[in-house]
C-alpha cells in the first residue's frame, strides 16, 4: 500500500473546482479522517461538516467517488481502491462553500409533505395502546429511523429532474405518520404527498434504496403511500 | 380538479390498463412466434381475426388498454425531460390517445371484416 | 469528475429500459396500425407490406421489437410488484431475470421467423 493518497476536493460553491490534496495514508482511515487531515494540516480554509463522526448523526454526508455516503462511515480502503479519491458536497443541494450544502430544501420539503404530528389526544386522556404486532405498527417501524441526513435525497433521480419533488425521506416520513394510528392529521397528508411533486413522480428506481444507511427503503413507502392515495382519491377525500 | 386528484386517478388508470396490457401482451407475443413460423402472410392473418368475435373482443380490449396507457406514460416522460407547458403536454396526450383508437380501431375492424377474397 | 456511479445499480437500469422501450413502442405503434389497416383496401395491399418484411434487415428490426415489448412488459411487473407486493431484496435478481426473459422470447422469435 502506498503511504500517500491523492484526493480531489470541491472548493467554491454552485461556482468552483476541484483541487487536489495529497494525505498520508493511515490503517483504518475514513473519509472524514482524510478531509479533517487536510483541513487541520494543509489548508484551514477548507470548510465541511460533521458532528459525531461515528455514524450516527448524519451531518458528514457527502459525495464520495459519485455516490452520497457518510464520510466517517467510508473506508478509504474500501472506495479508493486505484489510489484516487474525489470528495464533493452532496448532490440535489445548494452548495454553501466547499463541502457543506444548504439543507432548507430537505427540511422544508419534510414541512410539505406533512411529515409533522397531528395530536388527537390530551394529558388527561389515557395512553394508547398500540401492541408491538400491530401491522401499522410494523409499517411505520420499518420507516422511524430516518435520521434525516440527505443522503437519499442526494442520490434521487427525481429530485434531480424535478425541483418541486417532495423527496424520499419527506415521504417515508409522511408514510410511518400515516400510519401512527394515533395522528389525526391523515386528510391533509395524502392530499400533501399525492400530486407531481408528491409520490407519484417516484418510478422506484431505487436510488434511495442503494444509498440510505440506515437501510430504510423509502420506495417501500412511496409505494405505500400510492396505495393510500388511490383509496382516497376513489372515495372522494382527495 | 387539484393536481393531487389529477396526478392520483392518472396513476390508477395506468396501472388498471398495466393490468391488462400484461395480459394481452402474453397473449399478443405468444400468438406472434406461433404467427411467424413459416413466414407471415395476409391470408393467414386475416384466416384468424375474420369475422371471429372472440378476437374482435381481445383486440378491442388491447386498444382500449393502450389508449389510456401510451399516452399517460408519454405524459410522464414530457413532464420530466421537457420544458413543455402543462396544457401543450395534455394536447399531446389527448391527440395521442384519439390516434391511437382510430388507427387502432380501424385496423381491428378492417381485419374482422377483411376476407370477402 | 465521476459523474452516474450513484445510478449504477439494477434498478435504475429497469426504470431506463422500461422508458425507453415504452417510448419506441409508442412511437411504432401508429405505423403498426397502418399497416395492419392496409387490409381494408385488400388483402394484397397488406401481403405487399408483409413481403417487404422478409429481408434479413426487417427480421432483425422485428426481433428488436419483439424484445422491447417483453422487455416493458417484464419492466411494467417489475413495477406492479414493487407497488402493490412490496420491495425485497430478491427484486434486485428478479430486474435480471425480467431481462433475460425479455432477450429469451426475442430469440424464440428469432428462430421462428428466420
Amino acid at each position: 500500500m502506498k503511504n500517500t493518497i491523492k484526493v480531489k476536493v470541491w472548493r467554491g460553491n454552485e461556482e468552483g473546482r476541484f483541487e487536489e490534496f495529497e494525505v498520508p495514508r493511515q490503517p483504518s482511515q475514513t473519509v472524514l479522517d482524510v478531509v479533517t487531515y487536510i483541513q487541520r494540516n494543509i489548508d484551514p480554509t477548507l470548510s465541511y461538516r460533521f458532528a459525531c463522526r461515528v455514524g450516527v448523526c448524519g451531518s458528514c454526508a457527502m459525495t464520495v467517488n459519485g455516490r452520497p455516503r457518510w464520510t466517517c462511515r467510508t473506508h478509504v480502503d474500501k472506495v479508493a481502491q486505484d489510489g484516487t479519491l474525489e470528495v464533493s458536497p452532496l448532490r440535489n443541494l445548494t452548495v454553501v462553500k466547499d463541502l457543506a450544502c444548504d439543507m432548507t430544501d430537505f427540511f422544508d420539503k419534510q414541512n410539505r409533505a406533512e411529515g409533522k404530528f397531528h395530536p388527537t389526544k390530551t394529558r388527561n386522556d389515557d395512553f394508547a395502546y398500540i401492541l408491538p404486532d400491530d401491522k401499522q405498527r410494523k409499517q411505520a417501524a420499518l420507516g422511524i429511523e430516518c435520521i434525516g441526513c440527505g443522503v437519499c435525497y442526494s442520490a434521487c433521480d427525481i429530485v434531480e429532474w424535478n425541483k418541486d419533488y417532495l423527496g424520499p425521506a419527506a415521504l417515508n416520513r409522511a408514510w410511518t405518520l400515516i400510519n401512527d394510528v394515533r395522528d389525526g392529521g391523515n386528510k391533509e397528508r395524502l392530499a400533501a404527498v399525492a400530486g407531481d411533486a408528491g409520490c407519484h413522480a417516484c418510478h422506484s428506481q431505487q436510488g434511495c434504496v442503494e444509498h440510505c444507511p440506515k437501510h430504510i427503503s423509502p420506495t417501500r413507502s412511496i409505494a405505500g403511500l400510492k396505495r393510500a392515495t388511490a383509496m382516497a382519491a376513489l372515495k372522494g377525500e382527495i | 380538479m387539484s393536481s393531487a386528484r389529477v396526478e392520483t386517478k392518472l396513476w390508477v388508470w395506468q396501472r388498471l390498463s398495466a393490468a391488462v396490457l400484461a395480459l394481452c401482451v402474453i397473449v399478443h407475443l405468444a400468438v406472434i412466434v406461433m404467427a411467424v413460423q413459416g413466414g407471415l402472410s395476409a391470408a393467414e392473418i386475416i384466416g384468424r381475426v375474420s369475422g371471429n368475435y372472440v378476437w374482435l373482443a381481445f383486440y378491442s380490449v388491447f386498444v382500449l388498454a393502450v389508449s389510456l396507457h401510451a399516452p399517460i406514460g408519454v405524459r410522464t416522460i414530457l413532464k420530466e425531460s421537457t420544458d413543455l407547458s402543462p396544457k401543450l403536454i395534455h394536447a399531446i396526450m389527448a391527440l395521442l390517445c384519439l390516434v391511437i383508437l382510430a388507427m387502432g380501431f380501424r385496423a381491428v375492424f378492417g381485419l374482422f371484416n377483411a376476407g370477402g377474397m | 469528475m465521476k459523474t452516474g456511479a450513484h445510478r449504477n445499480h439494477a434498478h435504475y437500469w429497469a426504470f431506463l429500459l422500461h422508458r425507453i422501450s415504452g417510448l419506441l413502442l409508442a412511437l411504432f405503434l401508429p405505423a403498426h396500425f397502418y399497416v395492419l389497416g392496409l387490409s381494408i383496401e385488400s388483402a394484397a395491399a397488406l401481403d405487399g407490406f408483409l413481403n417487404w418484411t422478409t429481408s434479413p434487415l426487417m427480421k432483425a428490426a422485428e426481433t428488436a421489437l419483439v424484445i422491447l415489448l417483453a422487455a416493458h412488459l417484464t419492466g411494467g411487473l417489475r413495477l406492479l410488484a414493487l407497488e402493490f407486493i412490496g420491495t425485497r431484496e430478491s427484486s434486485k435478481a428478479a430486474v435480471a431475470i425480467g431481462a433475460g426473459i425479455a432477450v429469451c422470447v426475442g430469440l424464440l422469435f428469432l428462430l421462428n421467423v428466420a
